[in-house]
């Protein structure tokens, strides 16, 4: 009892202390002006037809791409918010001009169907497996204990094949 | 040579045609088994070798425009639109695949090839190859008829004959775009075999899983095609586009993954019907996806129905896909209500933790990504549609939706082979999971101290994140697949004596197929974290005078001086570029522009430095025309050479996994009986 107490207080300790060291290293950010500038000219596409994000269009001479990093620029100086910046350049160049669809309107449906679907396949799933898994254990138990239990000695074969092995078979 | 092309091209479409019909007609005779004035084996095989004259006669088809192209035969549209007469020999093969018309010539080739090839062995199995094959010919009518009456290669050019050609499209113009489309194109094209035997195996309620052991091969080299397909081509995209990157979602790049994601889900899934005889009806509508997906990615790409700057071949020919996609589907929802009894699973999963549920997992997730994948493909037309705004779907929306998905999917690489089959227990998790996770902790831990941190400037940044994920993730998955291989060789080990390296080696050899799948595992962990690499991407764009110096990272970057090149096909110009590190000179890079002569239209070809820690990539980007200096841009993008690496490591542990195993008789030739250390049994190799 007082051993099972001491392997839990040190799990407890081990996981304390790595939480607190995950947390003392999230916290020690720097700080870089850049930051925003890149991280939004990364969500706009440039509009020279290119079909590149407005921070990695290449072309030399484009005539679109650098003056929508310089109007990003001026409007990051302006102190405007991401979503000021968004919508003074959907207004200028169109919907297009956001490399991912919004969060609004039937936008939003872009954003949430993926997760719906992964959670609705992911929910099935294990609703199904709980019921084959139930309807396994019925067929068992109907085919009698005989064919529940096990030779103890193919068990005690196989678990030294399993401890030798790390696990019981592969592909 | 026009004429002789077009002529073979309807000779083989008359050939597919009797393939088909004489296929039909004999097998539908057997399945009734009712007397007929022909016998039905008879008639069977010359639906045989009907199939076998067509690969003769699309291959005549496939030389006479290569042949066309060596000749310079302007007089032909499509060797005029895609050829010139000092185009190299090299790129004169790849005017091939650089067009509609001859993109599709290429791929009824390969599937006429695949074709050939299963016709050959038929012995194998005469009844289940004959299905595969009848099927393999509706497929081929179809391109063959596209080829004859859509989109016609040899179609002569209408008045004067030009002396010289357009040229190849200069993106095409590169060592990569040789090898690339046939790649992905062996990929594409082969899926249709496993999709033949599944779709023919269901139709004659084919007995038992044999046409799964039949296909495994088939399947195994056609993913490792589209593999090494897609990874061409984004080394491709990578150092032919000149913006930095590798991949950039675009409409081309997704077609050849959806497929590719059903494809591994199937590699995976179908272990569980050879194994347990479950999830057969899964895996028949995996493949059928899998092929239907193969032909919705053209369709998409050729139709022009989404905008790519792939995009070098659009035409008309979207109707015929979708009418071919209609019928295809139409014919697989006939054959499975009509046989589905046939499918149905001899067992269920026992329980929610073991190996069979993390397959099923492993398909979920990977369907997910497809599904993402399509999903995000086809929104901008769905909104236009529907509330007649066309949206940009681009790398942002991927990026934080199917990363996450990804993440989860190699988590789950690592998870599901420490899972015991049927079920497990509580202390079967412990002791296999506790080193995983505590080098996960310990990774993380490790990447926070040396500066991999989910901030950026004070705010959260998702790229630091998700490579701060990938690189835990990726370590523990690692350490997971090494103590698999660790723990088998060290039994070996003790039982003859042998070292670990060679108690690792025969543990492969007797059972290949699941420790290549392991190495293809590890292969797959590499590029992973060659892919969060990108997070930490620093670029720079300056224009450099004579002597003008640039900083990127460590390195120090001086122009030198320009030249200038010209050949036949293009002229180039060169920035001379000495690279400093530390103050001392460590070499030249020779960033280029090239000016096509024929289609008068540059090209950037980057200089790359690569080492395992990162890329150096120069772009000599022109000259801006007010002060005619160059413009250079260059980035430092660490890890991308890890990512090819790991494709290295996903061949080979693909081949490891197609060699046979060492059957139980072999491998136990191969264990010295002198030198057993232990007293212990022999263990049989794998499960």
């Amino acid at each position: 009892m007082s051993g099972t107490l001491v392997r839990s207080s040190f799990w407890l300790r081990t996981a304390q202390a790595l939480a607190l060291a995950v947390a003392v290293c999230f916290t020690l950010g720097a700080g870089d002006s850049s930051a925003r500038y890149y991280d939004l000219n990364h969500r706009l596409m440039c509009t020279c037809g290119c079909s590149q994000l407005l921070g990695e269009c290449n072309h030399v001479g484009c005539t679109e791409s650098g003056q929508e990093l310089a109007e990003l620029r001026t409007d990051i100086g302006l102190g405007m918010s991401d979503k000021e910046i968004f919508s003074a350049f959907t207004a200028k160049y169109g919907a297009t001009v956001l490399a991912a669809p919004t969060t609004h309107g039937f936008d939003l449906l872009a954003w949430i169907a993926p997760f719906a679907v992964f959670g609705a396949a992911l929910l099935g799933t294990i609703l199904l497996i709980r019921r084959w898994a139930g309807l396994s254990a019925a067929k068992a138990l109907a085919a009698g204990p005989e064919a529940v239990a096990d030779d103890p000695d193919d068990l005690a074969r196989r678990e030294k094949i399993r401890r030798e092995t790390g696990g019981d078979g592969g592909y | 040579m026009a004429t002789f092309g077009s002529f073979a091209l309807l000779i083989a479409l008359a050939l597919a045609a009797y393939n088909l019909l004489a296929g039909t007609l004999a097998l539908r005779l057997i399945a009734v088994g009712q007397p007929a004035r022909i016998s039905p084996e008879r008639l069977a095989d010359t639906a045989r070798r009907a199939g076998i004259a067509g690969f003769l006669a699309v291959t005549a088809a496939a030389f006479a425009l290569i042949w066309s192209v060596f000749t310079n035969d302007f007089s032909i549209t499509y060797i005029m639109d895609h050829s010139n007469r000092a185009l190299p020999a090299a790129y004169k093969f790849s005017a091939l695949w650089s067009g509609q018309e001859g993109s599709l010539l290429l791929w009824a080739w390969l599937l006429a090839t695949y074709g050939f090839v299963l016709r050959l062995t038929h012995k194998t199995d005469v009844k289940l190859y004959a299905y595969a094959g009848t099927i393999l010919a509706g497929i081929q009518v179809f391109f063959l008829a596209v080829l004859n009456f859509a989109a016609p290669p040899f179609a002569l050019l209408k008045g004067a004959i030009p002396a010289d050609g357009n040229g190849l499209n200069p993106l095409l113009q590169y060592p990569e775009m040789v090898i690339h489309p046939p790649m992905l194109y062996l990929g594409y094209v082969g899926f249709s075999v496993p999709f033949a035997f599944a779709l023919g195996a269901l139709m004659m309620r084919y007995p038992g899983e044999k046409w799964i052991k039949v296909t495994r091969v088939w399947t195994l080299v056609t993913w490792l095609f589209l593999t090494a397909g897609i990874f061409l081509g984004m080394h491709w995209a990578y150092a032919v586009l000149g913006w930095g990157g590798y991949w950039g979602w675009d409409p081309v790049e997704n077609a050849s993954f959806m497929p590719w994601l059903t494809g591994t889900a199937f590699l995976h899934s179908v272990m569980m019907q050879e194994k347990k005889g479950m999830m057969k009806s899964w895996n028949v509508w995996l493949i059928f996806s899998t092929f239907l997906l193969t032909l919705l990615g053209t369709l998409l790409t050729r139709a022009g129905l989404v905008s790519s700057v792939h995009a070098f071949a659009q035409s008309s020919i979207g109707t015929w896909f979708v009418v071919f996609m209609g019928i295809v589907l139409a014919v697989c929802i006939f054959t499975y209500v009509l046989q589905r009894s046939h499918l149905k699973s001899e067992q269920h999963l026992e329980s929610l933790v073991s190996r069979e549920s993390s397959f099923l997992f492993n398909n979920l997730v990977l369907l997910t990504a497809c599904f993402v994948i399509l999903w995000g493909t086809l929104f901008p037309i769905l909104s236009e549609y529907v509330v007649g705004n066309k949206v940009t779907v681009g790398a942002p929306f991927y990026n934080r939706v199917a990363i996450p998905i990804g993440l989860f999917l190699l988590l789950l690489t690592g998870v599901g082979p420490l899972l015991p089959w049927r079920a497990t227990s509580l202390k079967s998790i412990r002791r296999n999971f506790v080193l995983p996770v505590i080098t996960l902790w310990a990774t993380v831990i490790v990447c926070l101290a040396v500066g991999v941190r989910p901030w950026k400037g004070g705010v959260f940044s998702p790229g630091d994140f998700y490579a701060l994920v990938s690189f835990a993730v990726s370590a523990a998955v690692l350490t997971a697949i090494l103590s698999e291989f660790l723990r088998g060789a060290g039994v070996i080990s003790r039982q003859t004596g042998r070292n670990l390296a060679e108690g690792i080696w025969l543990l492969t050899r007797r059972n290949t197929r699941r420790y290549g799948g392991y190495i293809i595992h590890i292969g797959v962990v590499i590029v992973v974290i060659g892919l969060a690499g990108s997070a930490f991407n620093q670029n720079v764009e300056r224009e450099l005078g004579l002597h003008d110096k640039m900083q990127i990272g460590p390195y120090t970057l001086e122009q030198v001086g320009a030249t200038q090149d010209s050949n036949l096909n293009y002229d180039s110009a060169y920035a001379l570029l000495d690279v400093y590190r530390d103050g001392k000179k460590q070499f030249q890079m020779t960033p280029e522009k090239r000016v096509y002569l024929a289609s008068d239209q540059p090209q950037t070809m980057v200089a790359i430095h690569s080492l395992p820690s990162w890329d150096l990539y120069v772009v000599y980007e022109g000259e801006n025309p007010d002060t005619g200096q160059p413009i250079i841009k260059a980035f430092l993008n660490p890890l991308v050479g890890w990512i090819w690496a790991g494709l290295v490591v996903i061949i080979f542990g693909t081949f490891v996994a197609l060699v046979p195993s060492l059957s139980p008789a072999t491998a136990a030739l191969r264990v010295p009986a002198a030198r057993p250390a232990s007293n212990q049994p022999a263990l049989k190799g794998g499960d």
